[in-house]
């Protein structure tokens, strides 16, 4: 197999399991507000994050290292042509982790209500402008030979915020059944209830965005080309449908289990449909950028694949490791208990 | 202003902020590391309240770092497109790997370290702290091999259109890189060392848990110490490799005009750069600086005349950073070395004056790795990759100047706020001792 189509994998996998961990860490920063009635609650939710924020977010990073790596023109261009939703979503992710690890650093009333405010702005933007992005990455975006014919505004097409609320239910689901059930007794039930809320809406836009999907981009043109592929959207399908059952069985780490599995199938379906290119180009197909003519050399690429399988998988491990020191449930008297360096 | 000046502008303020934090991160999670251990070792109490103590003061500082290290992950595609593309195929490596290697590590074991405290045995906690202090390090060391390629590139070929690596080891072995790793690193302890010292010595002069901040401020001369001198050992050295490599650099580093063999060390030099020439230039070794270049005293100098106009560095900045850098590194022994002598003999309380002055000095050690970074960066001007590369060739072409002005009001403005909120924080942690109590007002002498 060609080294190009490794890193395409690598990249899939990369903003997949990234969309998976923080999109649970953005779900919980926009609803925590909504789910715990006083402080001592308000830390429980937010306690939830603590140990695993930052290692979700470093998928982040290793996404924009890889893609630097493996495919630089890409890199250059993507970041440069969404210069301002890049920055918005670099600001807002400063606010959030700032907001998280700062909150408690200081008693007072005021204090924490403005970092709890900045942790659901900064959980909130991300969710919504990542999602226009790839939607937006999803149609192709408007580049020929004299380079970029875009901006923030025309952004903001109708399949672009489409894609931003699906993200935004998507991971609105994703963090409150998180929070069910990583908590214990009326949290859990009122995250639970929540989920179930959202998961309506959520149905309905998964609905909209899969015909919309049809008209707005050529996703679907490699899925009729090859039909077993078409196993990857039915399994964010079914993922969407086992949320929602076992939310009503109270089976609150199936239903996250079943949630994280929709929004990997999501990204994988979305990158499945865009092969061999990387961000398409809307008006001229022979500027698209795809993974072969923008990628590094075979050498590099030979490189970094040893890297890559040789640490991803470390990684992993002790990710998984870390999930398994804190699988307890996290409960208010813990919170204030350990909360001595926190 | 142009994109081109405002993306430079940019990239210097959110670098030498992101620099703020990164040096006591390098240098505190060793000593915190430390004393962790020697708590498990021994059972001590006090070396367990002192991790703590510290440890709290590394969470601050540890926070900040991260955030305004996701602005450099992706500003050099934001910013600096055609560079990204023209070097991505070498540059971007190191970056992907220090992300993969350095900071997973990093921010999984912190958050196991501040969670874990009774989840997890006393040894494996205290083996937590030290995966964090070598994973910082180890980050340090990818970026800075980054970094040492565009200084002095190497193992590439130019073709199609771009840099293309050829040689992996030569860039994982790159002399230059390894040489910035050792100073930096080591820059960042003397940060550590002399953050910890003013912090016990504001304690031990109200007569606060004296026993825990002597043991700290110990424990932080003989660091400071050991790292001060060191500093200047690699330094000396680090500035023979950029004599070799990049000539104009030195120069304008030492502000040398003529082309000369045995050139003298100038103790008082003043730079006349409308002149091309020094206007006083006094109080000479001879041929101390072509010894400190090129460890020989008879070799010969590049002066700044022999380069092209276009070629030479901004040489007022470049010389005064490095003056400074080095008249700081030489009192930075000093000083630690007094420290650890009066440590050592347990002097200190009856030292009031250096207890006094030693909080005033914890900004010194920041101002020595800023300056150390100007003379790195603006002094390989024009070059964004040492002779392969212009800086004005690199900007992005897709981003208007009104999109940068934004990009940077709007990113002084917020890290103004951040810096704003981690001094005070940091202020009020340091005040409150190891059990957030604030000192009685009582003083020695
Ligand atoms: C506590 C901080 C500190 C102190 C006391 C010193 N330095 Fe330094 N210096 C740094 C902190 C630093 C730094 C921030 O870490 C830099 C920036 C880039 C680098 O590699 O390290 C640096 C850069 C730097 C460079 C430029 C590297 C380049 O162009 O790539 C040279 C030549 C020296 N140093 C040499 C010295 C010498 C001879 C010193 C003798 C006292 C010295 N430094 C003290
Ligand atoms: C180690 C990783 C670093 C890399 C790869 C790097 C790279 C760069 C790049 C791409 C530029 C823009 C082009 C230019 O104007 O020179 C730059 C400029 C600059 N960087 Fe760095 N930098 C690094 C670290 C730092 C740090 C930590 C600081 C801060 C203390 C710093 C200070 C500066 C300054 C002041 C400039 C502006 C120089 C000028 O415009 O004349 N750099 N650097
Ligand atoms: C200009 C290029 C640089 C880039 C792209 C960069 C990138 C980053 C990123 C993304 C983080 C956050 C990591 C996390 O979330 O855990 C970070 C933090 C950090 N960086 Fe930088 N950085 C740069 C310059 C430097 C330099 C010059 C050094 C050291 C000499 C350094 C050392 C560190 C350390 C020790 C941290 C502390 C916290 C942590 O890594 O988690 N960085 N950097």
């Amino acid at each position: 197999m060609e080294f190009q189509i490794i890193w395409f994998v690598l990249w899939g996998v990369l903003w997949a399991v990234y969309f998976m961990l923080d999109g649970f860490d953005f779900g919980t920063g926009m609803v925590h507000k909504f789910i715990a009635r006083n402080e001592v609650e308000k830390r429980t939710v937010i306690g939830t994050l603590g140990p695993v924020w930052d290692g979700n977010e470093v998928w982040l990073l290793t996404a924009g290292g890889a893609t630097f790596a493996a495919f630089p023109t890409t890199y250059a261009l993507m970041f440069s042509y969404l210069y301002t939703p890049l920055l918005l979503i670099l600001f807002s992710l400063i606010l959030r982790g700032v907001a998280l690890e700062l909150r408690n650093k200081e008693e007072g009333e005021a204090w924490r209500r403005n970092w709890d405010a900045a942790l659901v702005v900064g959980s909130f933007l991300p969710t919504l402008l990542f999602g226009v992005a790839f939607g937006n990455i999803f149609q192709g975006l408007p580049m020929d030979a004299g380079g970029y014919h875009g901006n923030l505004f025309t952004l903001l097409n109708p399949y672009g915020l489409l894609t931003g609320a699906l993200f935004l239910l998507l991971f609105l689901v994703h963090g409150s059944v998180w929070i069910a059930f990583k908590t214990g007794g009326d949290i859990s039930a009122r995250s639970s209830a929540l989920a179930e809320k959202l998961w309506n809406p959520l149905l309905a836009v998964a609905v909209v965005f899969l015909a919309f999907t049809a008209f707005a981009t050529k996703l679907y043109d490699n899925f009729l080309g090859n039909p077993a592929w078409m196993a990857v959207p039915v399994l964010a399908v079914l993922g969407l449908v086992g949320t929602r059952v076992f939310l009503a069985m109270g089976e609150s780490l199936k239903a996250f289990y079943s949630s994280a599995l929709t929004i990997l199938m999501v990204v994988f379906t979305g990158v499945i449909g865009l092969y061999p290119n990387l961000i398409p180009s809307s008006i001229d197909p022979a500027h698209s950028l795809t993974i072969f003519n923008s990628s590094s050399s075979p050498y590099t690429l030979k490189i970094m694949t040893a890297v890559a399988l040789t640490f991803v998988p470390i990684v992993i491990g002790y990710q998984i490791w870390t999930y398994r020191i804190f699988r307890h449930k996290v409960t208010p008297e813990d919170t204030m208990k350990s909360g001595a360096l926190y | 202003m142009d994109a081109l000046t405002l993306s430079r502008l940019q990239f210097a303020v959110t670098a030498a902020f992101h620099f703020i934090f990164v040096p006591l991160t390098l240098g505190l999670s060793m000593l915190v590391a430390f004393m962790e251990t020697r708590y498990v070792r021994t059972g001590d109490e006090t070396w367990l309240r002192m991790t703590r103590f510290w440890g709290k003061l590394f969470l601050i500082n540890f926070a900040l770092g991260v955030v305004t290290g996701i602005t450099m992950e992706f500003q050099f595609g934001m910013n600096w497109a055609e560079y990204s593309k023209y070097v991505g195929d070498i540059f971007g490596a190191p970056l992907a790997i220090e992300a993969t290697a350095a900071f997973f590590l990093e921010s999984t074991f912190i958050g196991i370290w501040i969670f874990g405290w009774d989840k997890i045995s006393k040894k494996a906690h205290a083996v937590s702290i030290w995966l964090v202090a070598v994973a910082t390090n180890l980050s340090a060391l990818w970026i800075l091999l980054a970094n040492g390629w565009m200084q002095k590139p190497v193992g590439y070929v130019l073709r199609n259109n771009r840099a293309e690596m050829v040689d992996f080891g030569a860039m994982l072995t790159n002399p230059y890189g390894w040489l910035k790793f050792g100073h930096t690193v080591l820059s960042g302890y003397v940060v550590a060392a002399f953050f910890v010292m003013g912090i016990a010595a504001w304690h031990i002069i109200r007569r606060n848990e004296i026993d825990l901040f002597k043991r700290s401020f110990r424990l932080a001369a003989g660091f400071g110490l050991a790292s001060s001198i060191l500093v200047f050992i690699v330094g000396d050295f680090h500035a023979a490799i950029v004599a070799q490599s990049q000539p104009a650099k030195f120069a304008a580093m030492e502000s040398v005009w003529e082309t000369q063999k045995s050139v003298p060390y100038n103790m008082l030099v003043v730079p006349d750069v409308e002149g091309e020439r020094n206007s006083v230039s006094a109080a000479g070794v001879p041929g101390l600086l072509s010894f400190f270049a090129f460890h020989d005293s008879d070799a010969e100098i590049r002066g700044l005349k022999s380069f092209p106009k276009d070629e030479r560095p901004p040489v007022l900045a470049t010389f005064l950073s490095f003056r400074s850098m080095l008249v700081l590194g030489i009192a930075f022994m000093a000083i630690s070395l007094a420290a650890y002598l009066i440590a050592r003999k347990d002097g200190l309380e009856s030292s009031p004056n250096l207890l006094r002055v030693m909080p005033w000095l914890i900004p010194l050690p920041y101002l020595a790795c800023q300056l150390g970074w100007l003379v790195a960066e603006v002094g390989r001007q024009p070059w964004i990759v040492y002779g392969v590369f212009k800086t004005s060739d690199g900007v992005s072409k897709a981003i208007s100047s009104g999109q940068v002005w934004a990009s940077l009001i709007g990113f002084t403005l917020f890290y103004g706020f951040l810096g704003f909120v981690d001094i005070y924080l940091l202020t009020k942690h340091s005040r409150k001792g190891p059990d957030g109590i604030l000192p009685a007002t009582a003083r020695i002498a």
